[in-house]
């Protein structure tokens, strides 16, 4: 027993150690080894400013899935975003995804209202309504220039 | 008479030989590049034979001896200060984000700077303290009382029987004790934070999980085994050449290894720290 004693302080040393190194990296650094189960959805956008792939897709302020990839469609002349939807959100038709930030400052993210139509959207189709980044700065400007007015796109959409 | 004469030349000759090196401070600068340079080329010899010499067969043994001495033995220390690192660290940014009314923020903020910079940093030093100081000694002593020599003669090659395991051993137990120093100082961050001074704590563990992201974490472990070697290597080196030292020799270099391993370390570790941060951002 006593032969051994070294080597089995370091054995729990280097198990204890590789467990937490393994607990960092997929609780902290959010690696999954298998992939959750997720399908495809794309969105059309005029403007993703301050959007990143890997950013989150929320409905109802609860995250379902992450933004896979930004990309540009040269045909419409308009931005395409790819989204991974986790499997058994379903999202209908008529969802409408809007570019949102978290708080003042913070972070761009996708919201998603899921909609009601009869059919539900499949994996790999399009969200066709969809309201594009809204740049603070810009808004302020418009305020300040006195330029905001019920016909700019800018204006409350619920009047 | 002639020997007045000789006196005078020999005190002339000394004293050119002094106002050369007044006129000339070239050339003691010069000299100690030099010395730099022969240093650096030695250093890096030496790693590479003691890192070719790691895949010897019959290396195991001494491995696991070295891990017990530089990792395991490190675990209590390195629990102890992540504890109070991670939390001065949430006392610390509470202040200085309830200003802002952003104390939800601590979270990422203790988790990035400790997972970032402190863990890997603070561990390096703490090892540096508590193992390197011990291995310059060590090897510092086996040298002035000529058991590496006594080695040699038994056909034993003292790098790989002594330099070599030291240096796997460091570069096993540096990145597994920079991932327990995180975690306990995230842990001491929730302590400070959430159970003292009463934030959220599903805010706290939240914002931690949701910042962190997988780059952060490799590259706190890259600079951990970057330090590991720099660390490592240092007191190695610095124990081993303890007999080459210009200022002294005896018990009195060995001290002096051992005082300018710890030292040179520490220096490097940081500059090294600037240098891979900046690298890998």
């Amino acid at each position: 027993m006593k032969k051994y004693q070294v080597e089995t302080i370091v054995g729990i040393f280097v198990a204890i150690g590789i467990c937490l190194i393994a607990y960092m990296a997929v609780t902290l650094g959010n690696v999954s080894f298998f992939g959750r189960e997720a399908y495809p959805l794309f969105a059309r956008f005029s403007n993703v400013s301050g959007l990143r792939s890997g950013g989150s897709v929320d409905m109802f302020g609860i995250e379902i899935g992450k933004i896979e990839a930004l990309s540009i469609d040269q045909e419409t002349q308009q931005a395409i975003v790819e989204l991974r939807i986790t499997k058994g959100v379903t999202i209908y038709e008529d969802a409408i995804a809007s570019i949102k930030t978290e708080g003042l400052i913070g972070d761009k993210y996708i919201s998603i209202d899921p909609g009601g139509a009869e059919s539900p959207l499949e994996a790999g189709g399009f969200i066709i309504e969809t309201q594009g980044a809204i740049d603070i700065v810009d808004l302020i400007g418009k305020y300040a220039f006195g330029e905001i007015n019920n016909n700019s796109g800018l204006a409350p959409q619920d009047n | 008479m002639t020997s007045v004469t000789e006196k005078k030349e020999r005190t002339g000759k000394a004293q050119t030989t002094l106002l050369l090196k007044l006129a000339n401070p070239f050339a003691a600068f010069g000299r100690g590049v030099i010395n730099i340079i022969n240093d650096l080329g030695a250093a890096a010899v030496f790693l590479l034979l003691a890192f070719i010499k790691i895949f010897h067969p019959k290396q195991l043994p001494k491995i696991i001896q070295q891990v017990y001495f530089i990792g395991a033995r490190s675990v209590t220390i390195v629990i102890l200060v992540g504890l109070f690192t991670g939390m001065v660290l949430g006392l610390q940014s509470y202040y200085a984000l309830v200003k802002f009314g952003a104390e939800g923020a601590l979270g990422t903020l203790v988790a990035l700077s400790l997972i970032r910079e402190l863990g890997p940093v603070l561990t390096a030093l703490m090892i540096t303290a508590r193992a390197g100081s011990a291995i310059t000694a060590e090897i510092g002593i086996l040298r002035i009382s000529e058991q590496i020599d006594a080695l040699y003669t038994m056909q034993i090659d003292p790098v790989r029987f002594l330099v070599s395991p030291r240096i796997m051993a460091s570069l096993i137990s540096f990145p597994l004790l920079t991932a327990i120093f995180d975690l306990i100082g995230i842990l001491g961050g929730y302590l400070s934070g959430v159970v003292l001074l009463g934030v959220n704590a599903g805010t706290y563990y939240y914002r931690v999980q949701s910042s962190v992201e997988m780059k952060d974490i490799t590259d706190g472990f890259i600079k951990a085994i970057v330090f590991a070697v720099i660390v490592s290597m240092i007191s190695c080196f610095q124990g081993y050449f303890a007999h080459m030292r210009k200022e002294s020799h005896g018990a009195k270099a060995v001290g002096y290894a051992t005082t300018s391993a710890v030292v040179l370390s520490s220096v490097l570790v940081l500059v090294s720290d600037y240098i891979v941060t900046s690298l890998l951002l």
